[in-house]
């Protein structure tokens, strides 16, 4: 029986069960961010103060789905589309227990269906994080607790179809780098989930009067685990998709095998088993815990982010080099296809993440340092330079890969998916930039009134931080033009878009290739071969392969020592505390 | 050729790194190491570093002892809320709830006290601004921590940890003046 086709340009395989897996499961976590796009008009009209959109309630309400449905929802189903394309497409086989799959599916779906009804239905404004004592209703901790087992059956749909490849010999060698990056993301997530059953579990029994008491603290300590490892998730998929966008777009290989595959290891090993980054101004912990298990003396976990900035780009340099774009330092930068959305999106992914989402997350990660941004909205701007710029828009930016090559669909307004990571990153640096600066003048996340108002007792924030907001927030109303855009392409292609025919040539302004059909007519895939030998040359090259990306490391080097120290001098500035 | 293919070297890890990497790496993890050091080093020689003291309570035995410091130390009222002048290098008390710091404190310029802090229901922040200091309050815990208020002036304490409708109006004092 034929159940592979193989896509005559990209060269990918696609097996019939896994296809159909990732498209569920892409297509839903689409749906998701829909929503959360939706409920983001609600938040960001609400904080600008001078909007100030939505009543008290309804924005506690609206900015819990929110944080939901993007963070949770709309990545974990995504995510879930990259591990059966990294494992059953990639390696070139068949689907390990696809019926596990899709039950997995189903309870995700379930989950997430049954916790978006107790969002709306008001009782459950609890915010992303649910601190308890603060208690909502009984079906929000039970749909994510299913939403969470589902996810973690398609994990090890995706372990137990790389045992398949391994014992079929699919592939000889290793496991391709990208393949290698979904593996830790999938390790991490299997931790990362035992980490929220731990807590969740309890919480739910409590929420239906079975357990008398969670304690506050111990919830905030387990809850974490699962809430900031799940973050490392999201980075080794994100990373991993850079690096298949570089090879698909460039023809780039890794700089070194060895260097990024431990690179990734690094994640495993170090990414804070217990987050001790988010209870660093909590009561009755020790400074050596802290220290220690934010940073576990070497933050070998930043290292490794670090090692990645400067691989991923590295690779396309050298392709992009040996192309003959050699001139100075940027030529082969500035001759990358600006035009073309997946490469945008990556890139500006690429310095986002790293200048903004990476250095900000150190900085405040400092246990001193801490102390005078926790729970500000300095927080949030954050972690939208690592979800939104960084993980959101790669996953759009493989969207935009895979309409063609996995939908077999023509993208549907093109021109508009070329200006979206423009207007979609540029909105959202704008939103963070913003609130940033808001963020060290104090003004609070999760607040609905910067006035205060009804307070017995008065307080102003400065008027520069109600600019600040303001300007942030037409970033913000930017971002959510963006997101539609990304909305209106994906959304569009699946349901206008023509269905590829032979040699419809889609793919050529942006890949370069024109496509041809693909229908599954393949029984065995042919074994994936290891990656042609480097040209002799390239070996004993002396000096800097990458010398433009290493200008561009260094500028990243400077700005997080220069920053990182300003923010002392800040804490310096402060009541002495002992 | 790329990523998404099997490395070409089938023992991939006896290649040589290139030099660029090592470099950067090598560049990456001091500066990693120069991070890590820095938090231990402001143990020593900064002055903002939180008191890791902290004690069990119960929102009914921390409530009765901020009843005890207001009845001692009280000086007047504003907006219905106590306001205690406690004696500088004594414990004092603030406790959150639903929606109020309580009570308003009055300290003196450059005196060090033994702040104690609390909730009486769900999880709040207690964000001093505008100096912009944060820190976690926790139903269940009694946190204490040595602060010496090194400007004089009105202070205010707002919630930045959510705790439900009434949040935003949850804002405290603590007035610091001069000797």
């Amino acid at each position: 029986m034929s159940e592979f086709r193989v896509c005559p340009d990209s060269g990918f395989y696609f097996h019939k069960s896994a296809e159909s897996l990732m498209k569920v499961n892409a297509v839903t976590g689409i749906v998701a961010l829909l929503l959360a796009g939706i409920l983001a008009i609600g938040v960001v009209l609400t904080r600008w103060q001078e909007v100030h959109l939505l009543a008290a309630d309804k924005f506690y309400m609206v900015l819990t789905g929110h944080g939901i449905n993007a963070l949770i929802f709309w990545i974990i189903f995504f995510e879930m589309a990259v591990l059966h394309f990294a494992s059953s497409t990639l390696l070139r086989c068949r689907m390990a227990t696809p019926r596990w799959a899709w039950a997995g599916y189903f309870l995700m779906l379930i989950g997430a269906v049954m916790n978006n009804v107790a969002v709306f239905s008001g009782q459950s404004s609890v915010m992303m994080t649910s601190y308890v004592p603060m208690q909502a209703e009984p079906h929000f901790y039970l749909g994510l607790i299913l939403f969470a087992v589902g996810a973690l059956i398609q994990v090890f749909v995706f372990f137990g179809t790389l045992v398949i490849a391994q014992q079929e010999k699919t592939y000889q060698g290793s496991v391709p780098l990208v393949t290698f990056g979904a593996i830790t993301a999938a390790i991490i997530a299997v931790f990362t989930i035992a980490s929220g059953a731990i807590i969740l579990i309890p919480t739910f029994l409590w929420s239906v009067g079975y357990v008398s008491h969670i304690d506050a603290e111990m919830y905030r300590v387990i809850w974490w685990g699962m809430g900031h490892s799940s973050q490392q998730i999201n980075v080794a998929a994100h990373v991993s998709i850079w690096y298949l966008i570089a090879g698909v777009l460039f023809g780039a290989r890794p700089m070194s095998e060895k260097v990024s595959r431990f690179a990734f290891l690094l994640y495993i090993f170090f990414l804070q088993l217990a987050s001790a980054h988010h209870i660093l101004v909590d009561p009755g912990i020790s400074s050596e815990w802290k220290i220690f298990n934010t940073s576990y003396a070497m933050y070998l976990a930043v290292l490794a982010s670090m090692i990645h900035g400067l691989t991923v780009p590295g690779s396309i340099e050298v392709a992009q080099r040996s192309k003959g774009y050699t001139k100075g330092l940027f030529e082969w930068l500035r001759k990358a296809p600006w035009g073309n959305p997946i490469f945008s999106a990556m890139f500006i992914s690429l310095v986002t993440f790293g200048f903004i989402g990476g250095i900000t997350g150190v900085v405040m990660g400092t246990e001193q340092i801490n102390l005078i941004i926790h729970n500000t909205i300095y927080v949030p701007a954050h972690f939208h330079a690592t979800v939104v710029t960084g993980t959101t828009l790669t996953f759009m930016a493989v969207t935009y890969l895979l309409i063609p090559v996995l939908f077999r669909r023509q993208m549907f307004l093109p021109w508009v998916a070329k200006m979206q990571p423009y207007v979609f990153g540029g909105g959202m640096t704008i939103l963070i930039l913003f609130m940033l600066g808001a963020g060290t003048l104090g003004v609070a996340r999760r607040h609905w009134d910067m006035d205060f108002a009804g307070a017995a007792m008065a307080f102003e924030y400065p008027a520069i931080a109600y600019t600040l907001m303001a300007v942030g927030a037409i970033g913000g109303v930017l971002a959510i033009v963006g997101g539609a855009m990304f909305l209106v392409v994906a959304v569009g292609s699946l349901l206008f878009g023509k269905k590829l025919e032979p040699s419809a040539g889609i793919l050529e302004s942006f890949v370069g290739k024109p496509l041809h059909a693909s229908v599954y007519n393949v029984s065995k895939p042919e074994v994936l071969q290891m990656a042609a030998p480097l040209k002799e040359e390239a070996h004993t090259k002396g000096g800097f392969e990458a010398p433009g990306t290493f200008g561009l490391a260094m500028l990243l080097l400077v700005t997080f020592v220069v920053y990182y120290f300003i923010n002392w001098k800040y804490l310096a500035s402060v009541w002495p505390l002992g | 050729m790329t990523s998404f293919m099997p490395p070409a070297d089938r023992h991939w890890w006896k290649v040589p790194v290139g030099r660029q990497e090592l470099i950067w790496i090598a560049i990456a993890l001091v500066w990693c190491i120069i991070m890590f050091l820095m938090m231990p080093l402001w143990h020593v020689y900064g002055k903002q570093n939180l008191s890791t003291e902290a004690y069990q309570t119960t929102p009914a035995k921390f409530g009765a002892k901020v009843e005890e410091m207001i009845a001692k130390y009280k000086v007047g009222e504003e907006a219905g809320i106590p306001v205690v002048a406690p004696p500088a290098g004594s414990d004092i008390y603030m406790l959150g709830r639903l929606w109020q710091w309580y009570p308003v404190l009055k300290l003196k310029k450059n005196q060090e006290y033994r702040l104690h802090l609390s909730s009486m229901d769900w999880q709040h922040g207690f964000s001093l601004q505008p100096i912009n200091i944060n820190l976690q309050v926790v139903p269940g815990y009694d946190m204490v921590l040595k602060i010496t208020p090194d400007k004089s002036g009105t202070y205010s304490v707002i919630c930045n940890e959510y705790c439900g409708i009434g949040h935003h109006t949850m804002v405290g004092k603590i007035y610091v003046e001069d000797k």
